[in-house]
């Protein structure tokens, strides 16, 4: 099944995936725009997370479609979507431990990405101004040179954060990004996400009603793979359904 | 290069372990220990070889392989069947009913030399086989395992698995690969006497020369992109490829790297022990290599010399007492790294010795050592 071409940013139509005949996602299809902050919100197994690996090629869709700027998702390989220009932060922090914050963040910088390229690429001007850049916008400046497993929870997810930013991908997906945060962290993540998805489009898995309700353009409300609404957080936080199945009452 | 980057390339610390190796290897070694002891430090490091590739495979990129037996092995054997081709010759091999050919072929009824075997006539072919045919299988391994994204425990496994069929089909094929004996009876390259004491000396610098330029690229490959993006898969494999790259090339890469250091020192044994054999290709050769990388501090590709010298050296001596001993001091051994000091030699020596020296250096210079260099430089300029 292939979709028709559109203006969206990404679009997914009739996307279905099934685990030995449990259908974790089921016939779903929504479409992002461009410039756009859509948050994902649902219960335990409503295949949020599904949904973000399929789109970025950790899991195989069993049918459907996911078209990135009109180009097909489905067929790619995880490097090639990345690429492409897909970001993915993982929910819990994934970071390099034994390397630095700077190493981690030059690891993301998209040059030398072939092994040649790897064994050959330089620490030019280039990189160290971007590294900076990122670092100063993910309140890491002064510890560019720590271990990165001797962050903060909070820090770790701010790295992993900023490792995507420095890939300056057109769509970013964050998949629980401030579990696990103080409130002070908490109010800080929100400020650097207003500030980071001002030109690009951007997929948020989140619990929190409160910080949904701060950043979001548009909610989708997953359950049991299949949406259940779909609105602004006004709308869906009133949503009879969603309060039944989500919210609670 | 410029002089930055060689700054990068060897940090200080790095270049004073560089020059201690070297220092020990190639003047107090030689001067030290007669030809016979020299020519088993030799073969020690042939080991190292395969040490130091097994600190980019599994130190930095977590790739345990259980089988670079098969790339020593492989590398050997090239070496091996072109000495023997040249200590067959007619006049060698008269009595032979079909001169000319091996004697194991001979024994083994072959009235022709396998096609197989012609190449190894040429020193040149021989030369690039040492390095091209290990580092194409690896290749295939690679290439078969990581692109389904077989790791870890399982990729180790198969290895293994790799090293028992190479064993079994050169045992098996005796008539093509000297089976159990191995190739043995090696005499000449080019016509020059490998087996003189002058041979064995040229064979050991060239050796430790060799073992050089592999400790060089490992060192540019580890302070490379390369190096990092090797750590960086370790830990946390799924954020590389989610940050763009293809993880498989990487593994392939480092693991073809490894094989290629296994097989140039596995040509070089040939050389100074003067024959190969399948003991030195199965499963336990192959964990032995394991066990001299983790001795010596798999994160350290200098440690892994240390461990290969270290480790043959026990074996030798404990083997020439108490030849019975040798494999339960090599269990506990192991046992007593992983439990007890996990980063090997090079782990203690960064814990204790390097803090300490750092600490004697410090005072030293800010004792008498000032006037001591201000003396050093005014006695270079008269």
């Amino acid at each position: 099944m292939s979709a028709s071409n559109t203006d969206f940013v990404l679009a997914v139509e009739g996307l279905t995936v099934s685990f030995d005949g449990f259908k974790a996602v089921n016939d779903l299809s929504f479409y992002v725009d461009k410039n756009e902050i859509r948050v994902i919100v649902g219960p335990n197994g409503a295949g949020k997370t599904t949904v973000l690996d399929l789109i970025c090629g950790r899991t195989k869709a069993t049918d459907g479609s996911i078209k990135f700027r009109n180009r097909e998702l489905t067929k790619m390989k995880e490097h090639q979507i990345v690429r492409a220009g897909v970001g993915r932060k993982f929910q819990t922090p994934s970071i390099y431990g034994d390397l630095s914050v700077f190493e981690n963040l030059e690891i993301s910088f998209p040059r030398g990405r072939s092994v040649f390229g790897a064994l050959v690429f330089k620490r030019d001007a280039e990189v160290l101004q971007r590294v900076d850049e990122i670092a100063d916008m993910i309140f890491l400046k002064d510890l560019l040179h720590t271990p990165a497993e001797l962050l903060s929870h909070g820090q770790k997810q701010w790295l992993e954060i900023g490792m995507l930013l420095i890939q300056d991908p057109e769509l970013l997906m964050l998949d629980e990004p401030v579990a696990g945060m103080s409130v002070a962290e908490r109010r800080q993540t929100a400020d650097l996400l207003r500030r980071i998805t001002r030109d690009r489009s951007v997929i948020v898995i989140e619990h929190d009603m409160q910080f949904v309700a701060e950043i979001a353009d548009k909610v989708t409300v997953l359950h049991q793979g299949k949406i259940l609404a779909e609105g602004s957080a006004e709308e869906v936080k009133k949503d009879e359904k969603v309060i039944e199945v989500y919210l609670g009452h | 290069m410029s002089y930055a980057g060689f700054k990068t390339l060897f940090p200080k610390s790095d270049l004073i372990g560089f020059a201690v190796l070297a220092v020990i290897l190639v003047i107090v070694l030689p001067l030290a220990v007669d030809i016979f002891r020299l020519n088993l430090i030799g073969k020690y490091l042939t080991y190292a070889f395969v040490a130091v590739g097994l600190v980019l495979c599994w130190g930095s990129g977590g790739i345990l392989s259980l089988g670079q037996g098969v790339f020593f092995g492989l590398g050997g054997y090239g070496m091996a069947m072109f000495l023997k081709l040249e200590a067959s010759s007619p006049e060698n091999t008269a009595i032979q009913s079909t001169p000319g050919i091996p004697d194991f072929m001979d024994w083994n009824q072959l009235t022709e030399l396998p096609w197989f075997w012609e190449p190894f006539h040429s020193l040149t072919f021989t030369v690039l086989a040492i390095v091209l045919v290990p580092s194409l299988f690896a290749y295939i391994i690679g290439v078969a395992m990581f692109k389904r994204r077989v790791g870890g425990v399982y990729f180790a496994i198969i290895t293994q698995a790799v090293a028992a069929i190479l064993t079994i089909l050169i045992i098996g094929q005796q008539g093509y690969t000297g089976g159990v004996n191995g190739i043995t009876d090696l005499r000449t390259l080019n016509g020059w006497d490998i087996r003189s004491d002058e041979a064995k000396y040229i064979f050991y610098f060239l050796c430790v020369f060799l073992l050089f330029v592999c400790l060089g690229v490992a060192q540019y490959v580890r302070k490379s992109k390369l190096g990092r993006l090797l750590v960086a898969m370790r830990e946390m494999e799924d954020r590389v490829r989610f940050s763009g790259y293809d993880v498989s090339n990487f593994k392939i890469f480092v693991f073809c790297l490894g094989a290629a250091f296994a097989a140039v020192g596995g040509a070089m044994f040939t050389l100074q022990v003067g024959f190969m054999s399948p003991t030195l290709v199965g499963i336990v050769p192959s964990i032995e290599m394991v066990i001299f990388c983790a001795v010596g501090g798999r994160l350290s590709i200098l440690g892994a010399v240390y461990g290969a010298l270290v480790v043959n050296w026990a074996k030798t001596t404990l083997s020439e007492s108490f030849p019975e001993l040798w494999l339960f001091a090599m269990g506990a051994l192991f046992i007593a790294v992983v439990m007890a000091f996990p980063n090997g030699l090079a782990g203690l020596y960064s814990k204790y010795c390097e803090p300490y020296i750092k600490q004697k250096l410090k005072s030293f210079r800010a004792g008498r050592g000032g006037d001591v260099m201000a003396e050093g430089v005014a006695h270079e300029r008269q």
